[in-house]
């Protein structure tokens, strides 16, 4: 590229301004850095650091222009001080500079630009703008400054760092790219070729899918093209299709062996396999389950749907599941995962894996308008020694640091208010963090359902396309390894919310169009990009996409880039051509970019994939979306248990003593810290907020909004995760999970018969038939559970090859996890309760009976002493306690509930007391319980389908007597009081005497960062 | 029958609080209109006809750069001298996070009377104390001695702040002219982000200009308040009676239209 501009010889260079704090004490961005590097032990010699922002302009506009663009737009008058050219470091200090890579989206650049352009008119139009950080790090050396570099400020895959000021003569160029059709040569291949194939071009198909792709190619007598294969392995992908899910399994139950000897707790975990729909038990014991998504999950919503359940909309089916929230409208949920982007770059997996579930809502029947926002994260040990770190592998601090600050920054600007969540921590998840978003909207009931139209044009709203997020779809279904953050950084994302703001304000105008809504259906660009976006929307009529159409990011991408590019931000409707020009106005009044990728329908339903007139690609939407084969797939249990192969410690502490222990537990430990940063205000509707009390220091159960600002009906959102229990069974993880997230739902006042679950399961490599069948038995579970809770389930989403291959070959499988997410409508938001205790006199009640078993417990994670003996949901049981205490509710009875599982009961009544600051004097042995149950247990089981409710002297009786009609087990723990103490006696006299403050304070300290 | 006021709500890209800010309008008893920043540059006549312009919050263009920089800019370049004319034929207008951010980057904050023509940026709101974005309740005084017409006859407002630029920062010798002349309208009881004197949100020197980083318009219903469930009397503190004010104030220029000239 040259430098001159030929058509008006003028000259293009790279300015370069700094923007510096105008006081040196004025730099909370310096400060902070300090303050990180310093907590990390990154540089104990660093006295200072001082932060200033970069802007490199590239243009031909005059150092005058520069100057004003300087003063008047990049820098604050106030307090800021614009430098064009390089200032020298200030006291010696080592520079570091952070500056993304060409072709990493830069929001802040894209929008300097058009703020330049508007401000300078046409003079200025062609300039291109790239921003980064520059830091002087005073008293550092260079050694200090790179480690700070890499631990802290950059990440290699999306950004560079410089060790002077990065002054380039000129920005790297794309060239424009020149059709080059590729044929494959697949149909010579044999096994060993194809798996090569595979392999290489990142398809992640196995054997038997390659070879069906070759055979349908021999016998259609011709290569496929390069794009046609990409589309395949899109389509085919796990992350698309859910293969392992839908495919036939054979399951075989293996002897038990426990690692405890004479541990029987178990014993009696069998499930019964005799009366399961699609499941065959075959004369040498082992089941047949012919699609296991559709034989349990699935089932269990359509046999509740024909028994009653008549609030659901759309389960299963669309982007997102829907129920019935009033008589007019309906609600939406769908919960995504984003584990392997943000395994490698946490901020930008993080804030896209939000920002596509956000997507999903708007994709969701003709789109719904996005209300909430949840989020939950599994990390390993944020303390985990920095020198021990696997290569490949990002600290877990930093990789909560930057989810968080990703899920911020994309909810926050696409104003959503994150409402719910939870934090995992488990050293298994070191190399796979796991990353799940969850998106609610709200959508007329009229509007749930859309279908494409022959003739329909295929319009895209929003960002452009680029190289980024290439292959997401086929890496997301693969293994990582220690190289990973090397082969694929190109299927890594940067986010850019107010693309996708934009594009939401332009759908939502066009949905309630005056004449109508001017689309017949929409989606979104997810995994896949447009090969599964456009194939999905046009699989019943085929579909004819012009590429060269889509507008780009920089010039060179190839037409298959251009098909499967996982760029963010884009929407794909279907729009009857005569409503174009109204679509494309209200788009273009709002500053949206969009585009006619070409029409729906063909005359044998067929994909049809041209470039400059030139048909590059032709495939069945029949082959495309059947032609995948469905192998039998081997599962086995064997009933081993993990537990007792952890990292523990010892810890031979008093039941006072515990309590703290457990209140640090970063499981339980206040999330103030991740909350605070969320805006969940936003949009007006917050009735109970994550945080609970007047002073926001109790962890409330579950989120309830109001998303029509003119009712008082509401939505609670809440989440179950028991990923401990796992390690023993996951038939029983997976139940108290759904307990849990109902119990969560329930305790701040949603009625029990209208609450919708979906489930994410993250699991290691289903390849392994024993990870294979521990899912199973999750979701068997999942069919029992939602059948007897009467919960549907509305949505889903797996992730099923989480685990990490070091350097040396070893592999980490994370521990199955399986989150439950549940939405339960509130008739009366002014009757929900919060977990905050509220008065001194009132009772404290617990509702269900503690058990003896600590298996899988806190207290268990925490003392390192094993047991496999966990708590078990009884399914017969659970559903009417748990409507008990929904009544009690409703009825206004109760002044303040919390469930009661994380760290056990008298966690759970800490939490209450020092959230309402009042004092708690406990009987421990008034806990409900059926024979007899030890102290310890009393205090720190976690039994499910417990509650803890906060009763006035008013209503005591008609609580009791309400317990008492229905037989619902309950105990009299005690009552809160004016002191400033957590008070509890045992069996034996008292037991523990602990100041409030200490056991807040335990509880807000571990995580407050 | 009277007319209700209208309050013409300003929306860009980013922009993400206006349904918060119009719901809190209408339950004070104005209709509002909310108009796309491109549609009011090419039409400036809302302008003209409505009676109140409420700028919400949200991140207008991202933030990038600086909050509300571009959009301040953008109003600078194409619509200050119409949004002046507002001000001058006496009508109110509140920014509220973003749009106190768009206000202060305009110069119509604190608008002192030399700087009606250049407009230059006197006070800024950057950087928490603590640079990341906070989202917590707040309690706001009133200032006793302020100008302004939005806070009249109320103590004390309770809501929450959602910003991570909110720190309101202004030399000395700024400082003290706002709080002679009454500019000062609201102060933070615990300052929560290093604002120079806990200073939450001033006025122009005519008391009708209001911008204020935290969020009155978030707590205006019975379950808003984080401790409604505790039974406490929120209305005491509620946020609404910042919009009423400025309606009932809006609805008496109406009526007397003369007494603006």
């Amino acid at each position: 590229m040259s430098a001159i501009d030929t058509e008006n010889n003028v000259a293009t260079r790279v300015y370069r301004i700094e923007v510096h704090p105008a006081e040196v004490a004025d730099d909370p961005v310096g400060r902070s850095v300090l303050h990180e590097a310093r907590e990390l032990h990154l540089a104990e010699a660093l006295r200072e650091v001082r932060s200033a922002r970069l802007y490199l302009i590239e243009t031909t506009l005059s150092e005058t222009d520069i100057d004003q663009v300087a003063r008047e737009l990049l820098a604050d008058p106030v307090n800021q001080r614009p430098v064009i050219g390089s200032t020298e470091p200030a006291d010696g200090a080592q520079l570091v500079e952070v500056h993304y890579l060409p072709g990493v989206m830069d929001p802040v650049a894209m929008s300097t630009h058009d703020a330049i352009v508007e401000m300078l008119g046409p003079r200025a139009a062609g300039c291109e703008v790239r921003t980064g950080y520059r830091y002087d790090m005073i008293g550092a050396g260079r050694d200090e400054a790179e480690r700070i570099a890499g631990a802290m400020l950059a990440n290699p895959v999306v950004q560079s760092v410089s060790f002077e000021p990065f002054a380039p003569e000129a920005f790297v160029k794309g060239t424009p790219y020149e059709l080059n059709l590729t044929h494959v040569p697949i149909r010579e291949l044999d096994d060993e070729g194809l798996m090569k194939m595979s392999r290489e071009a990142h398809l992640f198909l196995s054997l038997e899918e390659m070879r069906c792709i070759r055979d349908y190619y021999r016998d259609a007598d011709r290569m496929p093209t390069d794009v046609e294969l990409e589309t395949l392995a899109q389509t085919w992908s796990e992350h698309c299709v859910h293969k392992t899910l839908k495919s036939r399994i054979s399951y075989t139950e293996g002897e038990r062996r426990f690692s405890d000897a004479g541990d029987t707790g178990n014993a009696g975990s069998d499930i019964d396999w005799s009366s399961r729909p699609n499941h065959t038990v075959n004369d040498d014991g082992t089941v047949t389950i012919d699609n296991l998504l559709k034989s349990t999950i699935a089932a269990a919503t359509f046999e509740l749907t024909s028994d009653g359940v008549d609030w659901c909309i759309s389960v299963f089916e669309d982007n997102a599941g829907v129920i019935a929230f009033d008589g007019t409208d309906a609600v939406t949920f769908k919960v995504e995962t984003h584990n392997h982007p943000s395994a490698i770059e946490p901020y930008g997996g993080a804030a896209t894996g939000i920002g596509g579930c956000i997507r999903d809502t708007m994709g969701t029947g003709l789109a719904a308008k996005p209300i909430a926002n949840t989020d939950v994260f599994c990390v390993a040990d944020p303390q985990w020694d920095r020198a021990k770190l696997p290569k490949g592998v990002l600290h877990p601090r930093r990789v909560l640091k930057q989810v968080v600050a990703g899920v911020r920054d994309y909810g926050n600007r696409m104003g959503i208010p994150t409402v719910n969540g939870a934090v995992w921590f488990d050293d298994r998840y070191l190399g796979n963090p796991l990353v799940f978003a969850g998106s609610v909207g709200l959508i007329p009931r009229d509007m749930a359902f859309g279908e494409v139209q022959p003739g329909d044009r295929i319009i895209v709203l929003g960002g452009r396309t680029g190289r980024d997020g290439i292959h997401g779809a086929t890496f997301s279904s693969a293994e990582l390894t220690d190289t990973h953050a090397d082969e694929f950084s190109h299927a890594v994302q940067i986010g850019n919310a107010i693309t996708e703001k934009t594009c939401l304000d332009v759908i939502l105008q066009a949905r309630d169009h005056a004449s109508g809504c001017l689309y017949n259906a929409i989606t979104d660009c997810g995994a896949g990009g447009f090969s599964s976006a456009v194939g999905e929307m046009g699989e019943k009529i085929g579909a004819y996409v012009e590429l060269e159409k889509a507008p780009l990011k920089y010039e060179g991408l190839s037409y298959t880039e251009i098909w499967i590019s996982e760029a963010q931000e884009r929407m794909v409707l279907s729009v009857p051509p005569e409503k174009v020009a109204a679509v494309t106005a209200l788009a273009e009044a709002e500053g949206v970019e969009w585009c006619d990728l070409g029409h729906f329908g063909t005359d044998d339903a067929e994909l049809v994939l041209t470039y400059e007139n030139t048909e590059v690609g032709r495939l069945s939407m029949k082959f495309l979306h059947e032609g995948i084969p469905q192998p039998t797939r081997q599962a086995t249990w064997a009933g081993q248990s993990k537990i007792g192969n952890r990292k523990s410690e010892i810890l031979d502490a008093p039941i006072d003593r515990l309590l703290v222990k457990l209140l640090s537990h970063p499981n339980i430990a206040s999330k103030h810290w991740i909350v605070r940063q969320y805006d969940h205000e936003v949009q007006g509707g917050s009735v109970v907020k994550p945080l609970a009390g007047p002073n926001g220091d109790g962890p409330g159960d579950a989120a309830v909004l109001r998303p029509k600002l003119d009712s008082d009906r509401g939505v609670a959102l809440s989440v179950g995760l028991c990923t401990a229990f796992g390690d023993v069974d996951p038939y029983w993880m997976t139940l108290a999970s759904i307990d849990e997230a109902v119990r969560n739902a329930v305790c701040v006042g949603a009625d029990p018969s209208k609450i919708a679950i979906l489930d994410n399961f993250c699991w290691p490599s289903c390849d392994a038939p024993e990870n294979l069948g521990s899912l199973v038995r999750a979701a068997e579970a999942c069919y029992d559970g939602a059948k007897a809770f009467r919960t549907p389930f509305i949505s889903g989403k797996d992730s099923l090859n989480n685990q990490f291959t070091t350097e040396s070959g070893e592999t980490i499988q994370i521990p199955p996890t399986l989150l439950i997410s549940a939405m339960g409508i509130v008739h009366d938001t002014a009757r929900c309760v919060t977990m905050d205790a509220k008065a001194a006199g009132n009772y404290l009640f617990q509702v269900g009976v503690t058990t003896n078993q600590l298996g899988g417990s806190h207290l268990q994670l925490v003392t390192g002493q094993g047991s496999t003996d966990v708590p078990r949901v009884d399914l017969a049981k659970a559903p009417a306690q748990l409507a008990t205490v929904a009544k009690l509710i409703a009825e206004g009875l109760v002044a303040s509930a919390h469930d009661c599982s994380d760290g056990g009961m008298l966690v759970a009544a800490a939490e209450m007391a020092f959230a309402g600051g009042l004092g708690v004097d406990l009987d421990l042995t008034a806990v409900p319980r059926e024979g007899e149950l030890t102290d310890l247990a009393a205090c720190y089981a976690e039994t499910p389908t417990r509650v803890l409710v906060e009763v006035t002297a008013e209503h005591y009786d008609a609580v009791v007597k309400a317990l008492q009609g229905t037989g619902v087990p309950f105990g009299e723990l005690g009552q809160f009081n004016d002191s400033t103490r957590l008070t509890a006696r045992g069996n034996n006299g008292p037991l523990v005497d602990a100041s409030l403050d200490d056991l807040r304070n335990a509880w807000l300290k571990p995580l407050d960062w | 029958m009277n007319a209700k006021p209208k309050t013409l709500i300003l929306r860009t890209a980013g922009i993400n609080r206006e349904g918060d800010l119009i719901r809190a309008f209408e339950l004070a008893g104005a209709e509002t209109l909310t108009v796309h920043l491109h549609a009011l540059i090419d039409d400036p006549s809302p302008l003209e006809t409505c009676d109140i312009l409420g700028l919400p919050g949200g991140f207008s263009y991202g933030d990038d750069i600086a909050a509300g920089r571009i959009l301040a800019n953008r109003i600078r370049h194409r619509l200050l001298p119409a949004i002046r004319g507002f001000v001058a034929a006496g009508k109110p207008v509140i920014g509220i996070c973003n749009g106190f951010q768009v206000l202060v980057k305009t110069g119509l904050l604190p608008g002192f009377e030399e700087d009606a023509d250049a407009s230059p940026q006197r006070v800024t709101l950057t950087d928490n104390a603590l640079p990341r974005f906070v989202n917590k309740w707040v309690e706001l005084d009133v200032q006793s001695e302020t100008r302004c017409i939005w806070t009249r006859g109320i103590e004390r407002i309770e809501c929450p702040i959602a910003h991570g630029e909110g720190r309101f920062v202004a030399p000395p010798q700024v400082l003290d002219r706002l709080e002679t002349n009454g500019q000062v309208a609201l102060r933070y009881a615990t300052n929560p982000n290093g604002s120079d004197r806990d200073i939450a949100g001033i006025c122009d020197p005519t008391g009708l200009v209001f911008g204020l980083m935290p969020h009155p318009e978030d707590n205006i219903h019975p379950t808003h308040h984080t401790a409604w469930t505790t039974g406490l009397d929120t209305t005491a503190t509620s946020g609404l009676r910042l919009f009423e004010n400025a309606v009932q104030y809006a609805a008496e220029r109406v009526a007397q239209p003369a007494s603006n000239a």
